[in-house]
């Protein structure tokens, strides 16, 4: 097994720094640390926490892309979540939707389980992939000059792109968002349909 | 397309079609099967629907749950075998009571010509009912679109996942002899 190599880059900070200019993006975040760390830097009701269906992070946002044109979606997954659903990228690809951005936070492991090493502290590649899946805007933040580029990668660029941002392991304790169901999804439908729900 | 499903369609898919476009479904997402050509037809010819070819089925679960929280629509059509790729994907709209909509295409039962269906043919409903999925077989063609109509009230209606399944002999059986 190779080792985790990582980054330096807090999670948490990253993403503050990215959501500090979310305007009125939609933000789907994977179950686990992803859920967590949207949840305590950027609490709205415009995000989408998942807590389950590991792997669907990445049609999820999708299908909320292609249902919301008009507004940005960004997906916020784990490396985990966004190896067990890579196919998906292909089919994003295909789809091309302009507002549709995946930020990957990597941490080359498995955080929520015991920090178990993941693939992509291996060979995989996930930015590669996505390249090869179709996606022609990829990029691999490592560092802070890197982490400082994601903000204008994500939201200023026609999409769908991907950015991955190799983290060390969180230094923060979970921060749990509502953990209804169907509460999450009438908070979600509310902030963003009004009295159009559709 | 050499399997000859088109002509034993009787109809049941422009129903089914049109039932769809009423109750205003804008998604439709698929891994295709034979059974379900003409249905899929019908749905990329219709400006009011987006059909999206998936890499597993159980992508189909979350768009349509991701189109659900933005407002549209979703349905999914997918062969029988693809509803055991379906089965942790499920786990999020049971939890959250969001419709799920479902049209499955049976292999694997009466007339199956490849006995490499049946473990996954059989499975069909118990894998889905284990997860909540409200199960509708349709055993003739006349029975596929009163079923369907059920089945887009149930999901949307009620928030429910549900699954209309059509039995392999309103389909017709691949002949491996030939």
């Amino acid at each position: 097994m190779t080792g985790r190599e990582g980054g330096k880059l807090q999670r948490r900070d990253v993403l503050a720094s990215i959501l500090a200019a979310r305007g009125d993006a939609l933000v789907v975040s994977s179950l686990g640390t992803s859920t967590y760390d949207l949840f305590a830097v950027s609490p709205a009701a415009e995000n989408a926490y998942l807590w389950n269906a590991m792997g669907q992070t990445a049609p999820v946002g999708l299908g909320l892309a292609i249902a919301q044109p008009e507004r940005r979606v960004l997906v916020v997954a784990g490396d985990g979540d966004m190896m067990m659903g890579i196919g998906s990228l292909s089919v994003i690809a295909a789809q091309a939707p302009e507002n549709l951005s995946i930020l990957v936070i990597d941490n080359e492991g498995f955080e929520e389980t015991g920090g178990q090493t993941g693939l992509s502290a291996g060979r995989a590649d996930i930015a590669e992939i996505a390249r090869g899946s179709g996606f022609s805007e990829t990029m691999v933040a490592r560092d802070e000059k890197g982490a400082a580029r994601l903000p204008d990668f994500l939201w200023r660029q026609a999409g769908p792109v991907l950015a991955v941002v190799k983290v060390g392991a969180s230094s923060d304790g979970p921060a749990y968002p509502c953990m209804d169901g169907p509460e999450l999804v009438g908070t979600f439908r509310a902030a963003v349909l009004g009295d159009q729900p559709g | 397309m050499s399997q000859a499903t088109a002509q034993n369609d009787d109809g049941w898919s422009r129903q089914v079609h049109g039932l769809a476009a009423r109750a205003r479904i804008s998604l439709v997402t698929t891994v295709p099967d034979a059974g379900l050509t003409q249905l899929l037809q019908l749905c990329c010819d219709d400006d009011a629907m987006r059909v999206v070819t998936l890499s597993t089925e159980e992508e189909g679960i979350g768009m349509a749950y991701g189109a659900w929280l933005g407002g549209a629509r979703a349905l999914l059509c997918l062969q029988s075998s693809g509803t055991g790729n379906c089965i942790n994907a499920l786990a999020l709209p049971a939890f959250t009571r969001s419709p799920c909509l479902m049209l499955v295409t049976m292999r694997g039962q009466e007339g199956e010509g490849n006995p490499a269906q049946f473990p996954m043919g059989r499975a069909v409903r118990a894998v889905f009912e284990a997860m909540g999925v409200v199960c509708l077989e349709a055993m003739t063609k006349e029975e596929v679109p009163s079923l369907f109509g059920r089945a887009v009230d149930m999901a949307f209606g009620e928030g429910k996942a549900c699954a209309v399944l059509v039995a392999q002999q309103v389909i017709g059986v691949k002949d491996f002899a030939k």
